[in-house]
């Protein structure tokens, strides 16, 4: 290779990425982030159901009592997910990534009191102990810094989860129904209000991940392409008239957000994937 | 909203006759936790016609695992767990003398069935309701499989633990109320 590339290489020492993942554990599971906190007033404000009023006012109480740090907002703390997003130029010098990330984890969970809910084995159901491992996608971007995402996800909300590998033919129409459909099933099992997150397109484990990642945009943002802002808001009107309501026990506000991600996809497939997010819609991101 | 109607364990078939879906409830007294793991455990000791940890006649089981309880806490956040995944438990349970459960999330008809045939009630509790509904909870005492970690079997005492009835001993069922809200 001839010519100079100016390149600057970041080191970033495991001691502080285990410090940052063992805070954001701790601090995702305490504080609802304002936007859904605010989100949930709104659906108050427009809730008809008596019984759902009531709901929804235990879940904003519910955030307040966590917000002061004793009580996790839920039981449920979650399998610990991490989307990592790592520098092209980030050096680390003295460890692994996703061993730091483990340990973070370990840490986090034994220090903020929160939930072990790994099993190791999917059959024979043995506790972990310390709610490893997590679950990490990682993702090399351009730039020296290091960004860290950390959801706790309950397994109320997973185990709603659903994959279609529709046909082309199908169109927005099958993809609607199908959506409509699945969230008319399962009622009140993800705890609504909901966060919808769907991904359409890629292949089949693509789709999977892009519905994971639609769950963790920031409530109060649409799709960056009209096209899809219009199908998420549309698709969230319709979620909203199947009239389950606040822990499906009826009622007005059954979903408080669509959030559609996308990617190209093969000629012959329309795959789509959704992923369910409980009100307790808890991520943390930190950037080193 | 409608009144709120106060009641305790051990619970009788007679308070279980008043109560109707969609009723407002506080429940006060011991209710005893147990989730997929412990459930496994409990049918296997009745299929063995082995003696339970607890006796189930009249009591109520939570379907809940809690988080760790902090120094000086009685326990740490403890909300309802997806209810359906005991459907294939809890008509056995009732049939030995259990007289509800309290979760989140509809049960399945062979639950209906179950409750209508013993006299039993099913409980809704605001699922992510757990920092709240732990304040509700004055007493926890570890009861057997502490090697289950957050699935082992506790008493708990509680006092006024916010509930809905979801389905009562007559088939009510409270998401049915989904249909009045329909667009």
């Amino acid at each position: 290779m001839s010519g100079k590339i100016k390149t600057t290489r970041r080191e970033i020492p495991i001691a502080k990425i285990i410090q940052a993942v063992k805070n954001i554990c701790i601090t995702s599971n305490y504080h609802l982030d304002d936007r859904v906190i605010q989100a949930l007033k709104r659906g108050l404000n427009k809730e008809e159901s008596p019984i759902g009023k009531d709901i929804l006012k235990q879940i904003i109480k519910n955030a307040r009592i966590a917000d002061q740090g004793v009580f996790p907002l839920c039981q449920d703390t979650g399998m610990a997910v991490f989307f990592v997003e790592i520098g092209q130029n980030v050096c680390i010098p003295d460890g692994n990534l996703y061993d730091a990330i483990i340990e973070g984890v370990r840490r986090g969970y034994r220090e903020g009191y929160l939930r072990n809910s790994i099993v190791l084995d999917p059959l024979r159901r043995h506790n972990s102990g310390d709610n490893t491992p997590p679950i990490i996608w990682s993702e090399v971007v351009p730039g020296e810094t290091l960004k860290i995402t950390m959801a706790p996800k309950g397994g109320g909300s997973e185990n709603m989860s659903q994959i279609a590998m529709l046909k082309p033919g199908d169109g927005a129409e099958g993809i609607k129904k199908f959506v409509l459909d699945w969230i008319s099933s399962v009622g009140g099992n993800p705890c609504p209000p909901i966060i919808v997150g769907i991904g359409i397109g890629g292949n089949f484990e693509k789709s999977a991940w892009l519905s994971k990642k639609a769950i963790l945009r920031p409530l109060g943002i649409s799709h960056t392409d009209p096209f899809w802002a219009e199908f998420e808001q549309d698709l969230l009107n319709q979620i909203n008239a199947l009239g389950i309501g606040p822990q499906g026990l009826g009622g007005r506000l059954t979903a408080l957000a669509v959030h559609i991600e996308t990617y190209p996809c093969h000629i012959a497939s329309l795959p789509v994937a959704v992923n369910l997010q409980c009100h307790a819609a808890r991520h943390k991101s930190i950037l080193l | 909203m409608k009144k709120i109607i106060h009641i305790s364990t051990p619970l009788s078939d007679a308070t279980i006759k008043k109560l109707r879906a969609g009723n407002n409830v506080r429940i006060s007294g011991i209710v005893y936790t147990a989730r997929d793991a412990a459930h496994k455990k409990l049918t296997e000791l009745l299929e063995k016609k082995t003696q339970l940890p607890f006796d189930l006649n009249g009591q109520l089981i939570y379907y809940v695992g809690p988080t760790p309880a902090k120094p000086g806490q009685v326990t740490g956040s403890a909300g309802p767990t997806t209810s359906s995944r005991m459907n294939k438990f809890a008509p056995l349970l009732l049939s030995f003398g259990l007289k509800g459960m309290i979760g989140k999330g509809e049960m399945d008809s062979g639950v209906t069935e179950a409750l209508k045939k013993y006299c039993g009630v099913y409980f809704t509790a605001t699922g992510g309701a757990a920092a709240l509904i732990a304040h509700c909870i004055t007493k926890m005492e570890l009861l057997a499989y502490p090697e289950l970690g957050p699935e082992a079997i506790y008493r708990l005492t509680v006092e006024d633990f916010p509930c809905f009835v979801a389905q009562d001993c007559y088939g009510g069922n409270i998401y049915m109320n989904r249909i009045k809200y329909q667009i």
